[in-house]
Formats: structure tokens, C-alpha cells, sequence
């Protein structure tokens, strides 16, 4: 099937399986593999994207479902070399140990900052990370960088 | 396929036997994954503008089948004219699924262990098809199955709304479905206590909303159980555990509501 979509600001087209998970997609045909699966059951939250602006489980979309519409992934927040404050917050808070649930992390937080605003607390953080599953860090720096993220993004406005 | 408009839905639903609905996906693309079931179509229904949004007509709040957890969790209009419902909405799975899941999804579903079946029960709310309304007291049937005929499409639900009303959960952790659910909502009239997750489909705690109609306190509700009810056992809760649950969460409903 022929579908149209806006990838990262850039207005994409493809001829994909109409079976095929939107995940699948952009990892295996567009080559973003910034976006995880971790489980696959849309428990883990690894393949968070935003899509129109909200975050999903991209695992848990088949692509042709995403027709029409505006994806972004982790690729598409950093400014050439210049990281998001997003990104950036999760670096410097060392919000992450192996990494591999940090890109939906920062989709999901993304998604926290746009419901909630740019000034959280850190039990609303906890809550609202409830769908992103991390084995390494115990969530404290995580929930430490998105508060930090935020309030960079406040900063920067 | 992507349905344009109600009628083109419907059509592809008559035209084609092995077709199947979907909505937010958050259930049935889990299912396909584990190939439990096999479509030979899916016609999506959630782009439909006409079956989304909320609004207050005749008393009633009325909910759009395809309007999301999450636009239900935040609509202020949900959350002026019935709080339970709104906060209801946001316990569904976590943010991610609630910015695909609808309502009338869930409610096609009928998953034992979902939410708002028990708001729809509790609040005596009406289901509007493509082709009738069905009251919730015949609406759900048995585990994984409702009045819905072949190829119906849910278009809204019609809440009335109570004086107040309270939802209180045991969540699984993990996927945060409950464990035991009780929506207690009172009426003019009437207490209407309405239970999740404990049988194959929701169902009315009668025997609490008797005693409630009569006088609402804490203390007609002691040593009240369920009956009548095949209970759910699997490993995370027995069956004579879920069923102490459904006394302590209308305690805890009526509590807070009490307390309001």
C-alpha cells in the first residue's frame, strides 16, 4: 500500500506491506533505529514516537495507520550536532545507563511537557513514566533529567 | 482501509464477512501479533471527526465512540459534569495507550478486566449503534461478548449523570488492567454499584445497591458479598481474594464519596 506521511519535518512516501508495524517501518525501511523494541507487548514504552505531536507505541501501530500524518522520532529532535534540551537534560543527569529505553524515554517526556507544561514535580514525572520500563537506573536520574529537560526548554523559549 | 465516512464502514463490513473493525489498535494489534486472529480486512474507524468529541444533550454527557482515554481524562466538560468518569480515564493503561485507545473500542472489546465498563454499567449508560441503542444492563453478555450483532458499529454512549459518583481500583502493575474495579454512582433515586475485573464481564454488585438505595453508609455494607458470579482466578489474585476485593473497594467508593 502507497502511504504519505510527514517524518521529521519531511514529507515522506512509501509502498509498505499493509501488515507491517509502524516500528518495522522505521527501523527497517527508513533505517531510524534510534526508535527500540524492547518488548513488542506495548508494555515497555522503548518505541515511543510522537505521533501528531503525541506520544505512541509505535510497536502497537501498523504503518498504514500512521497515513496522513506527522511522525517524529528521536532523530528528529537535535539541531545538527546540537542535542534537544531533552536530550540534552538526560546526558547531563546521566538519565540513562545502557540506553536502550532512553529514546522513548525522551519521546515520553516530550509528551509529559506538552499535557502538563515545563514546570513538573517529580512524583507527576514518576506517574506519568508509567507506560517506559527501565532495568538499569532505578528512575531517579530519569525523573531528574525530564524535570531538568523542561526547565531547559523553558529557558530556551 | 482507512474508513472516509460511517457509511463507507458499514459497506466494507457488509461487502466483506472476514473484515474486521479497528480503532486505537491498543487490543486488536496485540491480538494479531499472537495470531489469534486473522482478518482478511481492517477497516479503521478512528479518523472519523463524526464519531468523536463530547457534549451534554438532554442532561445526558455524551462521549463519541472514537474519542480517546486521553481526550476523555482531559475534556473539562467531563470533568465538570462527571469527575469519576474523567478520572477513570486516565487509570487506562498509561499515557501512551491512552493517546490511541477509545471508548467504544473498549467497549466492542469487553475485555474482563477493563475500566470503563465498569462507568458505563455504574452510570446506566446508553449504547448507540449504527443501528439502535442498548441499555448497559443488556449490553454485556459473557466473557469477551456483548449485544453487538455482526458488523454494528458503536457511534456514542449516553451517560446520565449521578449527584456524584466514585471509581476505585486494584491495578495490575504491569498492565494496569484491574484487578477489581467498583464504580459506585448515586442518583436521585438510586445507587448503582457496577464491578470489574472480578467476573467474565462486568456486572451489578445488587445486593450493595439495595442496601445503599436504602441508606447510604459504610456500615450496610459489612459482611456483604458478591453472588451469582463465576469470580476470575489467575495468578495474580484467587478467587476468594477478588471477591473480598469487590466489598472493600464499594467501602472505599462510598467512602470517598461520603467524604466529598
Amino acid at each position: 500500500m502507497k502511504i504519505k506521511l510527514t517524518l521529521n519535518g519531511k514529507a515522506t512516501t512509501a509502498d509498505v506491506p499493509a501488515n507491517h508495524l509502524l516500528s518495522d517501518f522505521l527501523r527497517d525501511h527508513m533505517r531510524l533505529t534510534g526508535t527500540h523494541v524492547g518488548c513488542d507487548t506495548s508494555q515497555c514504552g522503548a518505541c515511543t514516537i510522537l505521533l501528531d505531536g503525541k506520544p505512541v507505541k509505535s510497536c502497537s501501530l501498523l504503518v498504514v495507520q500512521v497515513d496522513g500524518c506527522a511522525i517524529t522520532t528521536i532523530e528528529g529532535l537535535a539541531d545538527g550536532d546540537r542535542l534537544h534540551p531533552m536530550q540534552q537534560a538526560f546526558k547531563d543527569h546521566h538519565g540513562l545507563q545502557c540506553g536502550y529505553c532512553t529514546p522513548g524515554m525522551v519521546m515520553t517526556a516530550l509528551g509529559i511537557v506538552d499535557r502538563h507544561g515545563l514546570r513538573l514535580d517529580e512524583d507527576l514525572i514518576a506517574r506519568e513514566l508509567d507506560g517506559n520500563l527501565c532495568r538499569c537506573t532505578g528512575y531517579r536520574n530519569i525523573i531528574k533529567a525530564v524535570k531538568a529537560g523542561a526547565e531547559a526548554m523553558n529557558e530556551g523559549k | 482501509m482507512k474508513a472516509g465516512s460511517l457509511d463507507e464502514a458499514l459497506g466494507a463490513l457488509k461487502s466483506d464477512q472476514g473484515a474486521t473493525l479497528i480503532a486505537g489498535g491498543m487490543t486488536l494489534i496485540p491480538v494479531l501479533k499472537q495470531r489469534m486472529a486473522d482478518p482478511t480486512r481492517l477497516v479503521d474507524i478512528s479518523g472519523l471527526d463524526e464519531l468523536k468529541g463530547t457534549s451534554v444533550d438532554g442532561g445526558d454527557l455524551v462521549i463519541g465512540a472514537m474519542t480517546t482515554h486521553a481526550e476523555v481524562h482531559a475534556s473539562e466538560l467531563v470533568r465538570e459534569k462527571c469527575p469519576a468518569l474523567a478520572d477513570l480515564a486516565g487509570m487506562i493503561g498509561d499515557p501512551a495507550v491512552r493517546n490511541r485507545g477509545t471508548l467504544g473500542g473498549a467497549l466492542a472489546v469487553s475485555d474482563p478486566a477493563a475500566d470503563y465498563p465498569a462507568a458505563v454499567l455504574g452510570l446506566n449508560a446508553i449504547i448507540k449503534t449504527d443501528r439502535r441503542e442498548i441499555t448497559s444492563d443488556d449490553y454485556f453478555i459473557d466473557l469477551f461478548e456483548t449485544a453487538l450483532e455482526e458488523g454494528e458499529i458503536i457511534l456514542e454512549l449516553r451517560f446520565p449523570l449521578p449527584g456524584s459518583a466514585s471509581y476505585i481500583k486494584l491495578s495490575q502493575p504491569a498492565s494496569r488492567f484491574a484487578i477489581a474495579g467498583v464504580f459506585v454512582a448515586r442518583f436521585k433515586d438510586a445507587v448503582r454499584v457496577a464491578v470489574t475485573g472480578v467476573g467474565p464481564c462486568a456486572f451489578r454488585f445488587l445486593e450493595a445497591e439495595k442496601k445503599l438505595t436504602a441508606e447510604f453508609s459504610i456500615d450496610v455494607l459489612q459482611g456483604l458479598e458478591i453472588s451469582d458470579i463465576e469470580v476470575n482466578s489467575d495468578i495474580h489474585a484467587g478467587v476468594d481474594y477478588r471477591a473480598r476485593m469487590v466489598q472493600t473497594l464499594t467501602v472505599r467508593a462510598v467512602e470517598a464519596l461520603i467524604g466529598q
